[in-house]
């Protein structure tokens, strides 16, 4: 009963999404485009958090450290942008296997606080490597035209290429998590003791699960940068890293689809919370934080899957 | 007669003809004009907020006095928190979905690289950004977007131009933030030497990270270099440190402070009137906590706009007396633009600015702008702190003429 409602919902969302770019205007596009990016970053930093247990609040540099592949590939060497996501995965995934490994020895709190130097650090260091990164002007990039004469604006292009690398990713995402890898990592969390006695090499899984959340992100980063068409250290800040933190745990930790909500809420809650009050936005956009935190505590997927089961309960009851 | 039927009726068609144009320019109706700007209300370039505000403000006064030729300006301005992927986002729902006539004002550098391209594409007005970068004056490759204040390579023009003629056996020791606005400060200044000169002059140049606790050491390396002149490009909480130190260790080169940080409540009182005094920089307004403005008929007129409208703002921030001074700018553009609220007529009034001057802009400083010059403030005027007050002396330098 839950599976069917589950594959009826995925295939109404993936419905809506194809026809989003019919119904809404350009800017509303613009918009949806970057919860597709956030969602997928989203996405890295839930198989970090959510399903095998550590606390990154430097996401925000790997993201930066994708859009900046992206641009200087773009920038310097016209290299293709499609090519320059994948070169942006790899690096992520390289750079967060090597910083999983020094990693594993912090844990919790420790590692989080890590992490949290990687975030500060990053602004920084796309400054001083000016003549690649354009300093503190950064780099700006062309929008890409939608290719082979299609009929499609700009934004409606990089909506659906943007939707495309999201479901590929999910996809692959959620046939990692649900297989053996899936639940050495789930062990890892719930008691790396007992997964090391069945024989799961910690270390290794720990390295390579930062490093695949990282490629995910970085993968995120580079598309942003085509979205944007702009990238700079400011926009890497110490911020981007916890608004992701926050999309991950209201969306709802170790849960695909809470990617999704979670991307949604970091994309639209801070406009809604200025459209509500010009005077204090952050204030409210709390108040939001605190009421879903309280009436969801485990994020609107935890929500939602719970009133799945509820429902399915009383039809099985009713069947009786 | 028969001219003056003519003429006359000419002039009635026109004003039916205007008005009608008018209801198809976007961001304009019969009672209202939309104007659209960012601003960093939160982040880490929160402090600049109070420009946005205070612009709100102004617009406010003068929708209360009747708007402009009878429309009122509604005046939109968001949140961008000084990242240039929210700035486009903001930038993309003023103009596509607010539909504004313009934008105007938008603060910061990267953030305003991050729409360069989009707001010339759309070819809406980006009028008098707020940043001192050099490439807001591009109109060959980017039309639509204009600058405001004096760009800091300008000002450190001026300062080579007055060492050269004053000092010609200077030995100048530099110290700037190691960024792009103490960059753009360090290359003006080594262009107004030119390259001769400022290979003979410069004896030394320290830098400093915004980060950085303190700056004592490259002060006193500084002095030990021998320098004579010291280019002081630091914002005010490094500047205070700077005119302190240098005091304190005895060192007593003639000073060149950036204007940046030319504030007396800010900068020169918290760093000891007897270590600022003799301290040079440039100025294009008001030092509104300067005493000799305070019975000029402009400073008062903005202190009772700013105790009316924007009571919560401060009164010895020259930041509020920027925003006041480039909303009365803004609303000269849309006098002169009369019934024809088009963007095209908005761009070429903003290109039309003809020696207007602003009550808070030194005496003698006009804004000039055409359509090859993107640049509208451009002059500016040295002046030293005698302890109490900067005393302006000579002429006024005015890039545009160079």
């Amino acid at each position: 009963m839950t599976a069917r409602a589950g594959a009826l919902g995925l295939a109404a969302a993936l419905a809506v999404a194809l026809a989003l770019p019919f119904v809404v205007s350009n800017f509303r596009l613009f918009q949806f485009t970057q919860v597709g990016v956030y969602a997928i970053a989203l996405l890295g930093l839930n198989v970090l958090t959510g399903y095998n247990g550590q606390i990154s609040l430097g996401h925000g540099a790997f993201y930066a450290l994708g859009a900046y592949t992206t641009a200087i590939l773009i920038d310097h060497w016209n290299v293709p942008y499609p090519l320059t996501i994948i070169a942006a995965g790899v690096l992520c995934l390289v750079a967060g296997f090597l910083f999983g490994i020094p990693a594993l020895r912090l844990e919790g709190l420790y590692l989080a606080l890590a992490t949290f130097a990687l975030a500060l650090a990053i602004p920084q260091i796309l400054k001083y490597f000016e003549h690649w990164t354009g300093g503190s002007q950064g780099i700006v990039l062309s929008k890409p035209a939608p290719p082979w004469g299609m009929k499609a604006s700009p934004d409606q292009w990089l909506y659906y290429f943007t939707l495309a690398v999201l479901v590929i990713l999910f996809v692959l995402a959620r046939n990692l998590l649900a297989g053996r890898t899936g639940r050495a990592i789930v062990a890892i969390r719930d008691n790396p003791i007992a997964a090391q006695a069945m024989g799961v090499n910690t270390a290794l899984y720990k390295s390579l699960t930062f490093g695949v959340s990282a490629a995910y992100t970085g993968v995120a980063g580079a598309l942003s940068a085509i979205v944007i068409a702009f990238v700079a250290p400011d926009a890497f800040n110490v911020f981007l890293s916890i608004t992701f933190l926050t999309g991950v745990v209201i969306g709802g930790l170790a849960s695909i689809s809470g990617a999704i909500f979670g991307a949604l809420f970091i994309q639209f809650v801070p406009n809604w919370a200025q459209d509500i009050s010009k005077a204090a936005p952050w204030a409210i956009y709390g108040v939001f934080l605190i009421g879903f935190m309280y009436v969801m505590p485990f994020g609107i997927a935890g929500a939602l899957r719970r009133v799945a089961a509820r429902a399915a309960r009383r039809g099985t009851a009713a069947r009786a | 007669m028969l001219r003056r039927t003519v003429l006359s009726a000419l002039v009635a068609v026109l004003a039916l003809v205007v008005p009608a144009t008018a209801a198809d320019t976007p961001g304009v109706t019969a009672t209202e004009i939309k104007i659209g700007n960012t601003n960093p209300y939160s982040g880490p370039a929160s402090a600049y907020g109070t420009i946005g505000k205070v612009i709100g403000a102004y617009f406010k006064k003068v929708n209360d006095e009747g708007g402009v030729n009878g429309r009122k300006i509604n005046y939109i301005s968001y949140d961008d928190a000084y990242s240039p992927p929210k700035t486009v986002e903001m930038v993309r729902k003023l103009v596509e979905q607010d539909q504004v006539a313009a934008l105007f004002q938008t603060l910061g550098t990267p953030t305003n690289s991050a729409i360069h391209k989009y707001m010339n594409q759309q070819k809406v007005p980006h009028l008098f950004v707020a940043t001192g970068a050099t490439k807001w004056n591009d109109p060959k490759n980017f039309p639509w977007t204009m600058g405001w204040q004096p760009n800091y390579q300008t000002e450190g023009r001026i300062y080579a131009q007055y060492i050269m003629k004053n000092f010609p056996d200077a030995k100048i020791g530099i110290l700037y933030q190691n960024d792009d606005y103490g960059k753009d400060y360090r290359k003006g200044l080594h262009d107004g030497l030119g390259e001769a000169n400022a290979k003979k002059m410069i004896v030394m140049e320290q830098t400093y990270e915004v980060t950085d606790p303190t700056i004592d050491s490259q002060i006193v390396n500084l002095k030990n270099s021998g320098a004579n002149v010291f280019f002081n490009v630091t914002i005010p909480k490094f500047a205070v440190q700077a005119i302190k130190k240098a005091h304190d260790i005895g060192w007593k080169p003639a000073h060149f402070l950036n204007n940046v940080s030319s504030s007396l409540a800010t900068v020169l009182k918290p760093a000891g009137v007897e270590a600022s005094r003799g301290l040079i920089t440039a100025l294009y307004m008001k030092e509104i906590t300067d005493p000799q403005w305070k019975n000029d008929k402009g400073y008062q007129d903005w202190v009772a706009f700013m105790k009316k409208y924007y009571p919560e703002g401060a009164l010895d921030d020259q930041s509020n007396a920027f925003g006041y001074t480039v909303a009365q700018a803004m609303v000269q553009v849309l006098k002169q633009c009369g019934n024809d609220l088009s963007r095209e007529n908005i761009l070429n009034q903003a290109e039309n600015l003809k020696n207007v001057e602003f009550p808070l802009l030194l005496p003698g400083i006009k804004v000039n702008t055409s359509a090859t010059d993107h640049a509208p403030l451009e002059q500016e005027q040295l002046a030293k702190f005698d302890g109490e007050r900067w005393g302006l002396f000579g002429e006024l330098y005015d890039a545009a003429k160079k």
